[in-house]
């Protein structure tokens, strides 16, 4: 049976075959009714109102149904029952279960009791499978994944979203440019497994040195709470801020990416320029959990 | 008796029946009992010697264990902190199997997950497993990787 729990459970031929899949759908070529009569369970123990939507319209494009509790229905289970009893009574009723936990390793347990196929769609700090697919799959529509210089921007350290797009990165032609404020750098023993992976990994302390070699910049969410006080956040924040004068002289093919919800991160005039393609991104989830559906129901 | 032979009697004492933990990483003695959950309140006889000199590992700790045969899980605790020990099962005065320890690949319920937020460390019916990889232990499920004080996080 096939889980989606980590990505790195994936090499690289069966991440492309679900990014080859993803591409068909995004030109439309696909069946609509392909998971016809079939129940995808979805449960959502912490709220992210828009992974749940986008897993519930990819799986209405393809014709099948979404069973859910909520967080709030959720929230009551978790006092009473363990998550693996919670599983095993919702394999019965569903042809897949997409989970969302705050606890680290949730999925994997999950499907350790599942009789369904798991997605992960997040456990607490630790993977989300799904998000990192739709990341390559914005990168590889602009542009191929040979030779590429990618950029990870923000707090490196707790923000597991660029963990995991970094270790999908390894599989391919890419040399990995990391910029952080001091003391959120990357963990060093993420860098040492990257580079035993073959991966050229440069540390920058800050963007302006690196931003015109770059052909993609993922910028992530710099956390307010790792700082000692406000002002000190406000002054990291603020010199790692994308604006359109950072973006002067950039290459051409740049492009801009972000997990979204953004807050301070990118100046709102950078929407406007042809390298951002955050909204794009966004839009991606669709298909891309749309092929990972099909990857584990069909 | 003179004194230093009284010593090394107390050393070497031979036991009847039991386990005696040999070649133990020097220093490591007590870690290897409280994996075995030997305490001041448990009824086992127990001898224990620590830097005793050894020609294969230079200083190295010796336990005896009177009327106990470990189990193949007790074994494997022993082999994270003490890599290079052995095990000899003695009954009936002799030596009835003596074996080195190795650390299998998955240690299951042997490992306490130290990162707070792992499922592993909630009411859910599962115990810990870890991952035994060349950069240390790894969490089956959080992927949190223990690379020093493992006795620490000994179960
Ligand atoms: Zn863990």
């Amino acid at each position: 049976m096939d889980h989606i729990i980590s990505i790195r459970d994936f090499s690289r031929e069966r991440l492309d075959h679900i990014l080859d899949t993803a591409q068909r759908i995004g030109d439309n070529q696909y069946d609509a009714r392909a998971l016809s009569g079939k129940i995808l369970g979805l449960l959502f123990f912490e709220p992210s109102t828009r992974t749940r939507m986008s897993f519930e319209t990819a799986m209405a494009r393809l014709g099948g149904a979404c069973i859910s509790i909520d967080c709030v229905e959720a929230s009551s289970i978790v006092k009473g029952e363990t998550l693996a009893d919670t599983i095993r009574v919702i394999s019965g009723y569903a042809d897949a279960i997409v989970l969302r936990h705050p606890k680290e390793g949730a999925a994997r347990l999950a499907s350790e009791f599942a009789t369904v196929p798991v997605i992960n769609a997040g456990d607490g700090a630790g993977q989300h499978p799904s998000q990192t697919m739709l990341d390559l799959f914005t990168i590889r529509q602009s542009m191929p994944l040979e030779q590429v210089d990618v950029g990870l921007l923000g707090d490196l350290r707790y923000g597991r979203t660029a963990h995991s797009l970094a270790y999908a990165l390894s599989l391919y032609d890419v040399n990995l440019h990391t910029i952080a404020p001091k003391g959120l750098e990357l963990p060093p023993n993420v860098v040492q497994e990257l580079r035993s992976r073959k991966m050229k990994v440069r540390e920058h302390s800050s963007i302006e040195e690196v931003i015109r070699d770059l052909d993609v910049l993922y910028v992530t969410r710099i956390q307010r709470e790792r700082f000692p006080d406000t002002a000190s956040y406000y002054g990291v924040a603020s010199s790692y801020r994308i604006t359109p004068e950072l973006l002067e002289g950039v290459r051409e093919r740049l492009i801009i990416l972000h997990p979204l919800p953004r807050v301070d991160e990118i100046d709102p005039r950078v929407d406007a320029l042809p390298y951002a393609r955050y909204f794009e991104q966004a839009r991606n989830a669709v298909p891309v959990r749309m092929a990972l559906l099909l990857e584990v129901m069909k | 008796m003179s004194e230093n032979s009284h010593q090394k009697g107390l050393i070497i004492r031979p036991i009847t029946n039991g386990t005696v933990i040999d070649h133990i990483t020097a220093g490591e003695a007590l870690n290897v009992l409280k994996i075995l959950g030997i305490t001041g309140t448990t009824t086992e006889s127990i001898s224990v010697a620590t830097n005793v000199t050894s020609p294969r590992i230079g200083r190295k700790d010796i336990v005896k264990i009177e009327n106990r045969e470990l189990r193949q899980d007790e074994v494997d605790r022993i082999a994270l902190i003490a890599p290079q020990a052995t095990i000899n099962i003695i009954r009936e005065c002799a030596v009835h199997n003596k074996k080195g320890v190795t650390i299998p690949p998955l240690l299951k319920g042997v490992i306490r997950c130290p990162n707070p937020g792992c499922i592993s460390n909630t009411k859910e019916p599962i115990i810990s497993s870890f991952e035994v990889t060349r950069k240390g232990l790894q969490c089956t499920y959080c992927d949190w990787l223990i690379t020093k004080d493992i006795a620490n996080h000994i179960i």
